[in-house]
């Protein structure tokens, strides 16, 4: 597993620091997420996590390379999305589902580039944004978790993603965390 | 597979524009302009990436769309308050100590930054000294910015940031509001001249005081930021300044050594001799 990009929305900060909490570390898989925040300041966003978190956390720069190991975030106000040469990129393109950064935005591009290599992970949210990037993820042979709606704080995004492309994992947080563990170490 | 074909028809679409129509999009970044051109398909009802190119190909009147939806201009008036605030406090003081000014906003997109930073100059006393060249590759967002008119939705936020900038009066002092459009003071390009520059293909056409480029490089691969950023450094006079967009990185590019950060945050940059 290459890859475990991630989508949340409301609700996402503890969702995300309950996931991580539950994570083991994985120097080869690199973790990427788009969390829909009011707050412009990704730094602050990156401190919350890191007390969670056993990878470091940081913000996902243009230009630079996906980091294994590492769980990068979109930045707000920038569509996050990762070429075919492992590299990000941001632009200011018109906003997905109301948003900027989208998760659909982010999971497309990194179906494309990463295709089976990949996991998709829909948390928590009160949109719809997320659910066509999970099919698309699904549809280049990437693996789908989707929270358990019962769950989620705010179910509606879990259930667009699983309604529009549904998952190979349906489950609450911490069996997600053990899903992954599973995927990224073996 | 399908991805393969996608990649390739891709290619063949860049090469189409190239040769056909002399735009070089093989120097933007892939990602995002895979994206652009799926959405262009999307957009025009066709299949796929192929019959794009077949209609760019025999269909001349069809190229502006394409320019206009490969350039999806997208900014806001006084995007990133903190950042016009930097440039009143930062960099004002020194162009005020020019006789004549020269500012260069390169990517204009629908003008929104030029009129944001005209009314800055404004206000500080500033514009009579100013020549303010607008340039962008496409002619459609060249011509919307040549109009001054945005959505009256966007106004109440664009208010807002106006006076995070530090703004002395009220964003409604400079447009006039009717149905749900506002239409900005057309005095505010009095001294602004809107012209057709291709970073990817165009040179150095004056000596600039300022240059204002934000969100533009982020499109561009490597070889092509670099292009841009050696003729931003040839075209700024010795201690001018530019401001790239907040999460545009110069460190990677060979010309980094030519600028002195002025204001990291804000992407404030002054050019310095090269070493």
């Amino acid at each position: 597993m290459e890859l475990v990009a991630i989508g949340c929305s409301t609700g996402g900060l503890q969702a995300l620091q309950t996931l991580l909490g539950g994570l083991a570390p994985c120097p080869r898989t690199a973790f990427v997420a788009v969390l829909h925040t009011a707050s412009a300041s990704v730094d602050l966003l990156c401190q919350l996590l890191a007390r969670e978190s056993p990878m470091p956390v940081m913000e996902a720069e243009e230009r630079m390379p996906v980091r294994p190991g590492v769980l990068q975030l979109a930045p707000p106000g920038y569509h996050l999305l990762i070429g075919r040469d492992r590299h990000f990129a941001l632009t200011v393109d018109p906003k997905v589902c109301f948003v900027r950064p989208s998760i659909d935005v982010l999971f497309e591009s990194a179906a494309d580039a990463y295709r089976a290599n990949m996991a998709g992970v829909i948390l928590t949210g009160a949109n719809e944004d997320g659910a066509l990037g999970l099919c698309c993820v699904r549809r280049h042979g990437g693996a789908a978790l989707v929270q358990d709606p019962e769950e989620a704080e705010s179910p509606a995004m879990p259930r667009a993603a699983l309604a529009t492309a549904g998952a190979d994992h349906c489950l609450p947080l911490a069996a997600i965390a053990i899903e992954l563990n599973r995927m990224c170490l073996s | 597979m399908e991805t393969d074909l996608d990649e390739i028809e891709l290619d063949l679409f860049i090469e189409a524009m190239r040769r056909r129509h002399g735009y070089d999009l093989g120097q933007y970044a892939r990602a995002s302009l895979k994206r652009r051109v799926q959405g262009l398909v999307r957009q025009h009802g066709l299949d796929h990436i192929g019959a794009l190119t077949a209609r760019v190909l025999r269909d001349t009147a069809f190229l502006p769309q394409v320019v206009e939806g490969l350039s999806v201009p997208v900014s806001e008036m006084f995007r990133d308050p903190f950042v016009f605030s930097a440039l009143r406090t930062q960099v004002f003081p020194t162009l005020a100590s020019y006789p004549s000014i020269n500012i260069w906003q390169a990517g204009c997109a629908h003008g929104e930054e030029v009129y944001s930073l005209a009314i800055l100059l404004e206000e500080a006393g500033l514009y009579e000294r100013c020549q303010i060249y607008a340039t962008d590759f496409s002619d459609a967002a060249l011509a919307r910015a040549r109009e001054g008119i945005f959505p009256a939705r966007e106004a109440r936020a664009a208010s807002l940031r106006y006076q995070q900038a530090g703004g002395g009066m009220t964003l409604a002092d400079y447009y006039h509001a009717r149905y749900d459009l506002v239409k900005l003071d057309a005095a505010l390009r009095r001294n602004v001249v809107f012209a057709n520059h291709n970073l990817a293909t165009d040179g150095v056409f004056c000596e600039a005081h300022l240059i204002l480029c934000r969100n533009v490089l982020i499109y561009f691969n490597n070889a092509l930021q670099n292009r841009a950023l050696a003729l931003f450094a040839d075209s700024l006079v010795r201690g001018g300044f530019l401001c790239l967009g907040t999460k545009e990185n110069l460190s990677t590019a060979p010309v980094a050594g030519n600028f002195a950060a002025v204001d990291r945050a804000a992407r404030i940059f002054r050019a310095m001799r090269p070493t």
